[in-house]
């Protein structure tokens, strides 16, 4: 196993379980990347790191999902190298947009012929021309007709058949990881909650379990049961709405109105158990921020469970509505092998195939006692999508109701210490997204010289390109939807 | 001509200008109510429209004289359409002017001019939506035809108060054929009129809209225009489903003021329950895509033909 060379050289990283990290040279940087693709592994994350010090130290990063668990490359880069290190488009496609946008951020560039920018608006960037007779260019956004994140998207159709899709994003770019070096690293988690609204406690629970693990702190039973309970709401609210939204995009209004009513249910529930709707700041350091009484988990168990009922019954009517069914069906087609190539991630991977599950493969506490099904579709359309999004709502569901019913005794928090500087750790959540990873490296006195948040849209966005293609242009919203992707948390 | 007769010509249009918005608002009700939602006022369109009118419009700078000469061309003629459909009386001052094939050349006319002035200002969206404005439409018209002409068989006239007067003192029931061709007519409505499944009138989703893309670059009066004359372009289609297929209660022959007091109340009923029918429809059907409306619409036409046939074949 060509791999296990890299495995076995590796050392382990403090945070997540299963995750180790080694130092490469250029070689070996695009040799362990071949055997990681040889061995059927993804890319997760890519990210450069300048260190300011006497000398100024440019690092590159990649992490990979691999099946013996989570592999961290870095590549110390010599000063005024050109190009500064070698590029992984070749192997992973997705690697692409990654190098760009470190490229803009940190001035160190792969040596990959796309140079165009990602995140910087600065230079005009030239998007791909299709020609031929017929082919006309329609260019949609940054601003929508309706209210949604900014980014660009660029058709060349013919009539109404899309030929090719070009994204282009950097519009929400908010500083994130400069602003991260700002902040105490006792602190740095209600900013990791907000890289991505939706995967509030996706984020704040990998920045907590980086920094848990650098500092050595033992996280009480009850913390991670009550923060697998947090996750698994935030699974179950934002599926709800994403079926509702779909259904409306469909035009099936009927379907926005009931799974809007269920999320609101939901969110008034998860409001009065936790006293946060959206779950924003309950995963802090050490623990949670708030404890769930018994008399509260009670009454949100059974507020899940009615919405779980009603979710199986809406689940009967979208499946036996001809114009809904119509809609949803082969729309969208992700080809499982195509979505091993992208290395697409998380639930729009699993719905083409790809069984990653950060839960199951890698399981941290609680999923550890809890043991997660998988739920994996082979048909990679927008069905397949709506399918897997309800099976894992349903499947939510059943890990709530085991979560808040054995809660086990015990505190809810403990303290955690200002880890050592220059130490390292990695995070790794399956938010209801994908996989979410936070790199964080300690800096002096508290301070954190390094914090990189990773989505899972970076590589599910490319696949929409893909995914796209052949239908037709009414149809990218439903598409788009089905994958529902960050803008932000690709923006950092 | 009677003094009544120019009475009745000026209340048609009048109650059409006036009860257009509230018609569209007990639709938007109507569905609200369906889909477990709580619904908008009656009135909000006639505030949205009031918005609009006080609102300062802003044109595109390489807009030409049509895109400003279109909402007004587009109104007026969905107000002169209003004029010849007998919605509560036949004996319209104006009808002599006007026949039904000329009613369907009307709105060929509108939406000649709606679908020049969405291409005119060059944006990717109003022509997007002016290209499937056109194919609905080149599609629509013949099965709309077709539905005249059976009705126009059974009356022998293509003049639409003498079909609606032929109808209403005949027996109370459709015949077989008028059942296909209310079918086929219903299809057409849908379509023309932009209500789900062939377009959604609540869509922010700009790749996804037909009538909503062509009017997304006006505002203020202009827009105010267009949407008025939408929703009476959808009031002009029910009264002609009317005309066709329930003429009861319209004043027929030489009729006095009485008659006509019954026809507004009646008019009002029917309004409401077809409101009531057209929601039901969109609540329990998606969008269809955009493909599928040629199928949509070749259905329409294809029952129509069977009316026809049933006509002529049967007799019936």
């Amino acid at each position: 196993m060509p791999l296990r060379r890299w495995w076995d050289r590796a050392q382990a990283v403090a945070g997540a379980p299963g995750v180790r990290g080694l130092r490469a040279d250029r070689e070996e940087w695009l040799l362990a990347a071949r055997d990681v693709a040889a061995s059927g592994g993804a890319l997760q994350a890519l990210w450069v790191s300048v260190a300011s010090g006497a000398v100024l130290q440019t690092t590159v990063c990649g992490a990979y999902l691999t099946d013996r668990g989570v592999l961290v490359i870095e590549l110390a880069l010599p000063a005024g190298g050109d190009p500064d290190y070698p590029g992984l488009q070749g192997i992973f496609p997705a690697a692409s947009r990654l190098q760009r946008a470190a490229s803009d951020l940190s001035g160190a560039r792969s040596s990959d012929p796309d140079t165009r920018p990602w995140l910087s608006h600065a230079r005009p960037y030239e998007f791909i021309r299709v020609d031929g007779e017929g082919v006309h260019e329609i260019a949609v956004g940054p601003v929508h007709a309706g209210t949604i994140e900014p980014g660009h998207f660029r058709f060349s159709v013919v009539g109404e058949k899309v030929l090719r899709l070009e994204e282009r994003f950097g519009y929400v770019h908010k500083g994130l990881e400069r602003r991260f070096t700002e902040l105490p690293i006792l602190q740095g988690h209600r900013l990791a909650a907000r890289v991505s609204g939706d995967s509030a406690v996706a984020f704040s629970w990998a920045y907590c379990q980086a920094l848990e693990g650098m500092s050595g702190c033992a996280v009480p039973r009850r913390a991670a049961w009550l923060r697998g309970a947090c996750l698994e709401l935030e699974r179950l609210a934002n599926h709800l709405g994403d079926l509702g939204a779909l259904g409306n995009d469909a035009g099936f209004a009927f379907g926005l109105a009931q799974f809007s009513r269920l999320k609101e249910d939901l969110l008034r529930a998860v409001a009065a158990a936790f006293g946060r709707r959206y779950l924003f700041d309950t995963v802090v350091p050490g623990g949670t921020a708030v404890d769930l009484p018994a008399e509260a988990a009670r009454a949100l168990t059974e507020a899940v469970r009615a919405v779980c009922i009603e979710t199986a019954e809406l689940r009967g009517i979208y499946e036996e509505h001809e114009g809904v069914r119509d809609r949803f069906t082969g729309t969208g087609r992700l080809q499982p092998d195509l979505a091993a190539r992208l290395g697409v991630l998380g639930l729009a991977g699993r719905a083409s195939g790809q069984a990653r599950d950060a839960r199951v493969d890698l399981p941290c506490a609680p999923y550890t006692e809890v043991p997660v099904a998988k739920v994996v579709q082979q048909g990679g359309d927008v069905a397949a999508r709506v399918a897997v999004r309800f099976e894992e709502a349903q499947e939510a569901g059943r890990l709530l109701e085991r979560l808040l019913s054995k809660l086990p005794e015990g505190g809810h928090t403990a303290t955690v210490d200002t880890p050592a500087d220059g130490a390292f750790g990695v995070g790794l959540i399956e938010g209801w997204r994908g996989p979410v990873l936070v790199a964080l490296q300690a800096g002096p006195e508290g301070s954190i010289r390094r914090c990189h948040p990773h989505d899972p849209s970076w590589q599910n966005w490319p696949a929409l390109e893909y995914a796209i293609l052949g239908n037709i242009v009414p149809d990218f919203p439903l598409i788009n939807k089905s994958f529902n992707l960050s803008y932000s948390g690709a923006d950092l | 001509m009677k003094a009544i007769d120019w009475i009745t010509q000026v209340l048609e249009m009048a109650v059409a200008l006036a009860a257009a918005p509230a018609f569209l608002g007990w639709l938007n009700q109507c569905r609200a109510w369906l889909q477990n939602r709580r619904a908008p006022s009656l009135w909000l369109p006639y505030r949205n429209l009031r918005k609009l009118f006080h609102k300062e419009a802003v044109i595109a700078e390489n807009a030409s004289p049509l895109f400003r000469v279109a909402p007004y061309v587009v109104f007026g003629t969905m107000v002169l359409a209003a004029g010849i459909i007998p919605s509560m009386g036949t004996r319209l001052p104006l009808v002599v002017s006007a026949d039904a094939i000329a009613l369907v050349g009307l709105f060929a006319a509108a939406r000649m001019f709606m679908t020049l002035a969405a291409m005119d200002v060059g944006t990717a969206f109003g022509t997007l939506g002016a290209r499937r404005e056109m194919m609905v439409g080149f599609l629509a018209e013949p099965a709309l035809l077709m539905v005249i002409f059976v009705a126009s068989l059974i009356s022998s006239s293509t003049a639409l108060p003498v079909i609606t007067g032929h109808l209403a003192s005949g027996h109370l029931g459709l015949s077989p054929s008028l059942a296909f061709s209310a079918v086929a007519f219903i299809l057409v409505l849908l379509a023309e009129n932009a209500r789900i499944p062939v377009d959604n009138p609540a869509t922010h989703l700009e790749l996804t809209m037909i009538h909503e893309a062509m009017v997304l670059e006006y505002s203020a009066r202009h827009l105010a225009l267009m949407e008025w004359a939408a929703q009476l372009k959808l009031f002009n289609y029910v009264c002609i489903g009317f005309a066709l297929f329930f003429p009861w209660g319209v004043a027929v022959g030489r009729f006095g003021p009485e008659q006509l007091l019954v026809a507004i109340p009646a008019l009002a009923v029917k309004l409401a329950a077809a409101g009531f029918a057209l929601a039901l429809i969109e609540t329990i059907s998606a969008k269809m895509r955009v493909m599928r409306i040629p199928e949509f619409l070749g259905t329409a036409f294809l029952f129509a033909v069977l009316g026809l046939l049933v006509h002529v074949l049967l007799r019936a």
